[in-house]
């Protein structure tokens, strides 16, 4: 797991450039750096050191020197790969899974990608055909952005990197802007820089003889809602479960380090922690975060189910105050405005992983799409059950059993329940039907922005352009795989897997695996009947089935608690902190220009005295915060390189 | 001329819910749920901005968007129950 960065094109002084910008990345690869420089292309990476500590340099070319190669990530099924090219004569000098990709590369080209059971991101440079191929797993777990300037391609783990290049300046990009503000996230290949993209989950860049072109490699589907389920009963389909889950961690146990595991106290992390603590003879380390507010701790499970797999357990607490104090590094890493503060004790999480000396951990991120565990696709099951009977006064009490932690929906009417939920808005052929209830209540944020933002967005509908980027297929999807899609095509790679995921861990140099996201496992999911994942309203069926033995009951028959993290009162507490009243000053929310300033005054004033606050009023205060932060970590440096040129 | 209650409910909105954005045409039939101006939260706000300010104690059977989903709701909730208490 590491950072890479190059170009494609010329550039003067590479080698100081390439030095530069695998500075700006080198948290993700402490341990090495290197370079590689050619006429027309270079590259650097720094490297954190997991598999073939002593052979595993990188940027790597192959024994001919005509291939070379700067990774980010692992191949998990490398030892397989290296076996079947070892048989058909290839000879290996490293032990390292960075190896394979090149003989692989060598012997099927492009067409490589497919063979990879992995999370990667690479550069590779082909020195036969002057080509250099970028490539991005499947799921989006590693990142990689790029952009042009003067004719010469750049490319990225993180965009702070692709901020070294001369000329290029963070801009947030309006349209971006108003995506977060309504979808959580950007729509790939939209980065909140302008003029900055990212190479979206499953798709390939080739650049060659001046030409760039992008493809799609891998790409999730889903059956025909009316097509026979290619699985027969549900003990089959989970057993297939368990044996597939089963391999998907014991290849992301693979390591030359330690592997631990994070430990939500949830049914996921609880099943991987559980089948890698039967991998791991020498006892396996976990690790959570607590909560000091009852509403979002889970201390309780995490210790019951550390305790049942008598793993080394540490934790570390989130207390009042520690999300406000690391927010604005939060937001560094992120590189992107956000609407929840949920990044902050994950940011934590990972630090206490890195103090425990550990490089590695486990994570049961992606259970929730895969297997349909998510309260959205719940509640899209209750709005269209309570549509067929728009004048019942017993269905929408329906929405009380899903959302038991939001105390402020539990005193509702049912009149406001249903109105809430627009359970009687009948929109069958909408493609957005599972998540427009979510979309309009963020969007409702836009209230503040600014008179100039609002014209430059005039007309643009980030909904309308979401339904536009979905397949031909979906619209002969069952509306469950529909929603599942939503989930994990977009927000997946946009937010949990980035904002939450890859940049919190890499942030201390950690690098998380994610058995549930094994491609395997998503292919097997996505055919199974949608009643096998959402069976009624209980969430991940399945996969409780094939796991029943290997947990506590308490923890088996848990309904699922979202992760979450308190929002705008993390920084009330004990008084704004200094950045908190600069970023959120009048003056400088004018001098920005892309909210509202006296609204934005008024928030804050109603935030600071409210005991708690609701969801518009939440997302819209880490939204407004985290964007005034992102253009003082960002804007505010290419606008001093500017006047300083 | 004296505030109505219209004026007073309207004002509340505008402060509380739209955050002073008066360019915002908010209209005396305009569904504040269709409209995003409240939420679940929000609509206990309301409750307690009638009730602090209009002497009435609203029941759990009042807190209905038939009562409370635009201005002309609120106000007419308002004025039928005043009224009534007046009497």
């Amino acid at each position: 797991m590491c950072g890479f960065a190059g170009y494609v094109g010329h550039v003067h002084d590479a080698d100081t450039l390439l030095t530069q910008m695998t500075a700006a990345i080198a948290h993700r690869g402490p341990d090495e750096q290197g370079k590689f420089i050619v006429p027309g292309a270079g590259l650097g990476h720094a490297r954190l050191s997991i598999v073939g500590l002593g052979d595993g340099q990188q940027p790597m070319s192959d024994e001919t020197g005509q291939l070379t190669i700067a990774f980010n990530g692992e191949i998990f099924n490398y030892v397989e790969l290296r076996d079947e090219l070892r048989a058909k004569g290839r000879r290996f000098r490293t032990s390292s899974d960075t190896e394979v990709i090149l003989h692989l590369y060598d012997v099927m080209g492009e067409d490589c990608l497919s063979r990879l059971n992995g999370d990667f991101a690479f550069a590779l440079w082909d020195q036969r055909r002057r080509r250099m191929m970028l490539a991005r797993d499947r799921m989006g777990v590693r990142p990689l952005f790029h952009t042009q300037k003067d004719g010469t391609l750049y490319f990225a783990s993180e965009i702070k990197a692709l901020l070294k290049v001369p000329g290029v300046t963070a801009e947030i990009d309006p349209i971006a802007l108003d995506q977060i503000f309504t979808l959580w996230a950007p729509i790939a290949p939209r980065t909140a820089f302008r003029n900055i993209d990212e190479l979206e989950p499953g798709k390939l860049m080739i650049v060659e003889q001046g030409r760039t072109s992008i493809r799609t490699y891998w790409q999730l589907d889903y059956p025909h809602r009316d097509a026979p389920p290619p699985i027969a009963s549900e003990a089959e389909a989970a057993e297939e479960l368990r044996a597939l889950l089963t391999d998907a961690v014991r290849l992301r146990m693979r390591a030359d380090v330690p592997v631990g595991s994070y430990l939500s106290g949830g049914l996921d992390s609880s099943l991987v922690s559980a089948l890698a603590a039967g991998m791991t003879p020498q006892g396996l380390k976990t690790f959570s975060v607590t909560f000091d507010s009852a509403e979002h701790d889970e201390s309780a499970y995490q210790q019951e189910m550390a305790s049942a797999l008598g793993t080394h357990h540490r934790t570390v607490a989130c207390h009042e105050g520690d999300i406000a104090r690391v927010f604005p590094e939060v937001i560094r890493f992120t590189e992107r405005p956000i609407i929840r503060t949920a990044p902050a004790p994950l940011f934590q999480l990972s630090g206490l992983v890195r103090n425990a000396g550990l490089k590695v951990v486990l994570t049961g991120e992606g259970a929730d799409e895969v297997f349909a565990g998510y309260d959205v696709f719940k509640e899209a099951r209750v709005r269209r059950f309570c549509a067929r009977q728009p004048s019942s006064r017993i269905r929408p009490h329906l929405f009380r059993k899903l959302y038991p932690y939001l105390p402020g929906l539990q005193q509702q009417s049912v009149e406001y329940l249903a109105a809430f939920f627009g359970a009687n808005d009948a929109a069958p052929d909408d493609p957005l039907f599972s998540h427009r209830p979510r979309f309009k209540t963020t969007s409702a944020a836009k209230i503040f922005f600014s008179g100039d933002l609002r014209e430059t967005l005039k007309g643009y509908d980030a909904t309308d352009e979401l339904a536009g980027r979905l397949p031909d297929a979906f619209a002969q999807w069952h509306p469950l795989n529909q929603a599942q899609y939503l989930e994990s095509r977009f927000l997946l790679p946009g937010y949990i897997l980035s904002s939450q995921g890859d940049r919190m861990a890499m942030a201390h140099g950690i690098e998380g695996r994610f058995p549930f996201l094994d491609h395997r496992l998503v292919e097997f999911a996505a055919r199974l009947p949608p009643e096998m994942k959402l069976k009624g309203l209980v969430e991940k069926h399945i996969l409780r089935k094939a796991a029943g033995d290997l947990l506590p009951p308490r923890i088996l028959d848990r309904t699922k608690q979202p992760y979450r993290a308190p929002d705008s009162q993390a920084f009330m507490g004990s008084g704004d902190l200094d950045y908190v009243r600069e970023c959120l000053s009048e003056k400088n929310i004018a001098a920005d220009g892309l909210f509202n300033a006296k609204a934005v005054a008024k928030l804050h004033q109603k935030c600071s005295t409210q005991p708690v606050s609701g969801f518009r009023d939440n997302a819209a205060f880490v939204g407004i915060l985290s964007t005034q932060l992102w253009q003082r970590s960002f804007a505010e440096n290419g606008k001093r390189a500017e006047q300083a040129a | 001329m004296a505030e109505t209650v219209k004026d007073k409910v309207r004002n509340f909105i505008v402060e509380n819910f739209l955050f002073g954005d008066t360019s915002y045409q908010l209209a005396d039939d305009a569904s504040l749920i269709e409209n995003d101006i409240i939420d679940s939260t929000a609509v206990l706000e309301l409750v307690a901005f009638i009730e602090d300010n209009f002497g009435i104690t609203m029941s759990d059977a009042d807190i209905v968007p038939a009562n409370l989903d635009s201005l002309a709701r609120i106000s007419s909730f308002i004025e039928t129950r005043a009224g009534s208490v007046a009497a």
